[in-house]
């Protein structure tokens, strides 16, 4: 057994900003299912936002505004109070990454420059070029190299030990060797990342199953929000690789196949910068009304950019255009069509991190604070995983350090332990008649088709019956690698259980509420009802599956109002 | 244009220690299309032929640096490597060369670690900072743009003949990450990163064979940097100021 006092799980922004915190503080190590630098955070490209406020452009800005542009970008269900926290700590988490050698793009005056985002009032998103978490994830592991973090890489988190209302550690597999292990802990925090490989069309790594959220939501710790799945506009054609919303920052513009700028009949304001949700919708109309290229898709015109600001600005979705689908942007437009991209929803916590489970917590996309609410701003994503990756880490060292030492008790872990490796060990011989693969495309396929960005009752039915009929064919799969060493198919096996809950949640929360509100688009209910729907949902895992539950959104001072842009 | 289905033959290193049996190549058949990628290959064998594979991935769009390997002769990233561009009926594909292999395609890369740690791989700044970000001109910015833009994959580590012979050479990857410091004009840790790299398991052992440079997936050029470093040595050396 393997004991520290914090244990953080996910070597991703949220995961290592966490662990720099508390690790000063108390003994702290990061567990991460890839190494750090693999993190899907190193994917975000366009940039993270804060009010600096440091171009002409945005002289004006300030957190306030920031704040109420997230609210107002959330259809409200964001909780203010959560937000004003991210939007005040941002300007100095900002700073804090910069000093630590963050490479951002500069003003002519050598200031961090500032893009313009969808949905935000002025150009508020310091981006590095179009690699700004790559960059990012890089410099906050050389930090964590600096301190000398301990960080268990390719270890995969199986479950939570759990000890009456107290989180007491992990238990989780070497992949390299297969050897499954305990980590003892007086704090676990979860940082694992979203869930989008439920769905068929995902812009994220093959990492976001969502793993984190499932074993807390098995652990009895309720997940929000769930049916709030971002699709963002953008994604490439084919293989639904993140183009980002830079591109349109900068100045690109969204074309159909009559050569219209369709965004004017949609968001005539804010046109290509709407928030990501009303673009989606309107690319979706387009093409599910004829508008669209013949393979499914519109385009994404960045000629006009011209060539120089193309390669200094987005040097790498030109690279991903021109390796991904042949198309150099300079030349000609990109083929898109909205894709999965984020989780709105997670586990169920506050600002600091805090869960209803006693020294556990959660930050970044696995974690529901709510800052995003029903639709999250572009450039909110990178900012959530520094600030509340750092307030996480803060909180549960001074949990740590007003605590007795557990270490002497092992009784819970060991039988954690042990009641883990019977399960893995009954699942790596699993010998029934139902093969995983097929079962995770259908999952995949279903979420993708029922639970879209436009939604019915009857399709959300149809689709909650389907997960349904999946979990119960789970239950007797057969498995084909059966070697301890490296073996993906016991972990993708294990991880479609609980990719299958996840996506019963999602249906689940989305076939109750019967409004519209950001993501979550009811074709059958079009309006937001904030009289019956300004609420939070919960999902309870129980045998029979998931039980829904809400609670109340807190508001400080800004009363929803419509959306327009 | 379309290139019709067809299907290409795959040659998969295979190892697993456990098994005490010796490594081999096990032969699949995959259908692909025009934009089939090597990657998406290895997916498909593992989910309809063989589950028992190993190997790396996670991105799948060259940014993670998860699925290097050897791939008909070179080090590439798989997830970026399609395979009707590879211009050949069969594909073999071994784990990165001169790395310990943990099961198939899956290598050790304990020892690429230590050696970027090695390089005190963090920006160093020795006088207070400002309250808001320190100042860096877009030109100033420029002279790190290539260096920052690695993944480290390791496809130039392990392309690298030097590394192959003298385990203690820092090798391409630590030495680009050296070179990125030095050339940050934030970077305040002056001779002494100079002094890290001034030594025969450091910027010397280059012979200047540019592996690194032609393996590169993102188009970088360690080389170039080794070169930079060298330059900057030489003369702190001959000015007698190192």
């Amino acid at each position: 057994m393997i004991y520290h006092q914090v244990i953080v799980v996910g070597g991703g922004l949220a995961g290592l900003r966490a662990a720099l915190e508390a690790a000063p503080q108390v003994d702290t190590a990061v567990l991460s299912l890839v190494h750090p630098v693999r993190s899907h955070s190193g994917a975000a490209q366009g940039g993270i936002n804060a009010a600096l406020a440091n171009m002409e452009a945005c002289k004006d800005d300030n957190p306030e505004k920031h704040a109420f542009d997230t609210i107002k970008g959330s259809d409200f269900l964001a909780d203010q109070d959560a937000v004003e926290i991210m939007t005040r700590e941002g300007p100095a988490c900002i700073i804090e990454l910069e000093h630590w050698g963050v490479p951002f793009s500069r003003t002519p005056q050598g200031k961090i420059a500032q893009r313009p985002f969808g949905g935000a009032g002025y150009p508020r998103t310091c981006y590095a070029a179009d690699k700004t978490g790559l960059y990012i994830l890089h410099t906050m592991y050389e930090q964590v190299v600096k301190c000398g973090v301990r960080v268990y890489d390719e270890w995969a988190v199986l479950s939570l030990i759990r000890d009456g209302d107290t989180c007491r550690g992990v238990v989780a597999m070497h992949l390299p060797t297969g050897q499954i292990e305990a980590f003892q802990a007086e704090a676990v925090i979860f940082a694992t990342g979203g869930a989008g490989r439920i769905y068929s069309n995902s812009t994220n790594s093959h990492i976001c199953t969502g793993d984190g959220m499932f074993i807390a939501y098995h652990a009895g710790v309720p997940l929000k929000d769930m049916e709030f799945i971002q699709f963002h506009p953008t994604a490439l054609l084919r293989t639904n690789i993140l183009i980002t919303e830079g591109a349109r920052g900068e100045g690109g513009y969204l074309v159909n196949r009559l050569g219209e700028r369709f965004m004017e009949k949609y968001a005539p304001k804010a046109m290509e910068l709407a928030p990501r949700d009303i673009v989606s919708r309107s690319i979706q109309t387009e093409i599910n009304e004829g508008r669209g290229f013949e393979d499914g898709c519109v385009h994404l015109d960045l000629r006009h950019l011209g060539r120089e600001k193309i390669l200094e600005r987005l040097p790498g979705i030109r690279a991903i255009a021109m390796d991904f689908a042949g198309v150099d942007p300079i030349e000609k437009p990109i083929p898109i069509h909205p894709g999965q991209h984020y989780t709105m929803g997670g586990i169920d916590c506050n600002y600091h991190g805090e869960t209803v489970l006693n020294g556990f917590y959660a930050a970044g996309e696995c974690a529901c604070v709510s800052v995003h609410g029903a639709n999250r701003l572009g450039g909110n994503s990178l900012l959530e995983t520094v600030v509340f990756g750092k307030l996480s880490g803060a909180r549960a060292a001074e949990f740590v350090r007003g605590k007795a030492s557990s270490q002497g008790d092992a009784k819970a872990v060991e039988r954690a332990l042990a009641r883990v490796v019977a399960e893995t060990e009954k699942l790596r011989s699993a010998d029934g008649n139902e093969d995983p693969v097929s079962l995770r495309l259908e999952m995949q396929k279903t979420m993708a088709d029922k639970v879209g960005i436009f939604r019915t009752k009857q399709e959300l039915a149809e689709g909650l019956a389907a997960i349904q009929a999946l979990q119960k064919r789970y239950r007797e799969i057969r498995l084909n690698g059966r070697q301890k060493r490296f073996n993906l198919d016991l972990l993708r096996s294990w991880e479609l259980k609980g990719m299958l809950d996840l996506s019963e949640a999602v249906v689940a929360g989305a076939l109750a509420r019967e409004e519209s509100r950001g993501s979550h688009s009811r074709t059958d209910f079009p309006k937001r009802d904030d009289v019956n729907w300004l609420k939070h949902t919960l999902a309870f895992h129980t045998p029979a599956g998931a039980r829904l539950g809400y609670k109340p959104v807190t508001i400080t001072r800004f009363q929803p109002e419509e959306r327009k842009y | 244009m379309m290139v019709a289905k067809q299907n290409i033959t795959f040659e998969v290193y295979r190892y697993d220690p456990d098994m005490g049996r010796e490594p081999r190549y096990d032969s699949y058949q995959v259908p692909i299309e025009e934009t089939t990628t090597v990657l998406e290959a290895l997916y498909y064998i593992l989910e309809r032929m063989d589950g028992s594979l190993s190997f790396r991935s996670s991105c799948r769009s060259a940014v993670c640096g998860s699925c290097a390997m050897f791939i008909n002769g070179m080090n590439r990233l798989a997830c970026r490597t399609q395979i009707v561009a590879l211009n050949s009926r069969e594909v073999r594909i071994a784990p990165l060369p001169h790395l310990p292999v943990i099961k198939d395609l899956v290598v050790d890369m304990a020892g690429f670690w230590e050696k970027y740690e090695r390089v005190r791989p963090y920006l160093v700044t020795t006088v207070a900072s400002p309250d808001k970000e320190w100042l860096q001109s877009e030109e100033e910015r420029r002279a790190i743009e290539e260096a920052i833009d690695c993944i480290l994959c390791a496809c130039c580590h392990s392309s690298c003949t030097m590394s192959w012979w003298d385990k203690g050479y820092l090798g391409p990857a630590a030495l680009l990450k050296a070179y990125r410091f030095v050339a940050d004009s934030r970077d305040q840790a002056g001779l002494e990163r100079l002094r890290l790299v001034a030594n025969e398991d450091g910027v010397f052992r280059c012979h200047t064979i540019f592996n690194c440079t032609e393996d590169c997936p993102k188009g970088l050029s360690p080389t170039f940097a080794i070169q930079e470093l060298k330059k900057r040595v030489l003369w702190k050396k001959l000015t007698f100021q190192m």
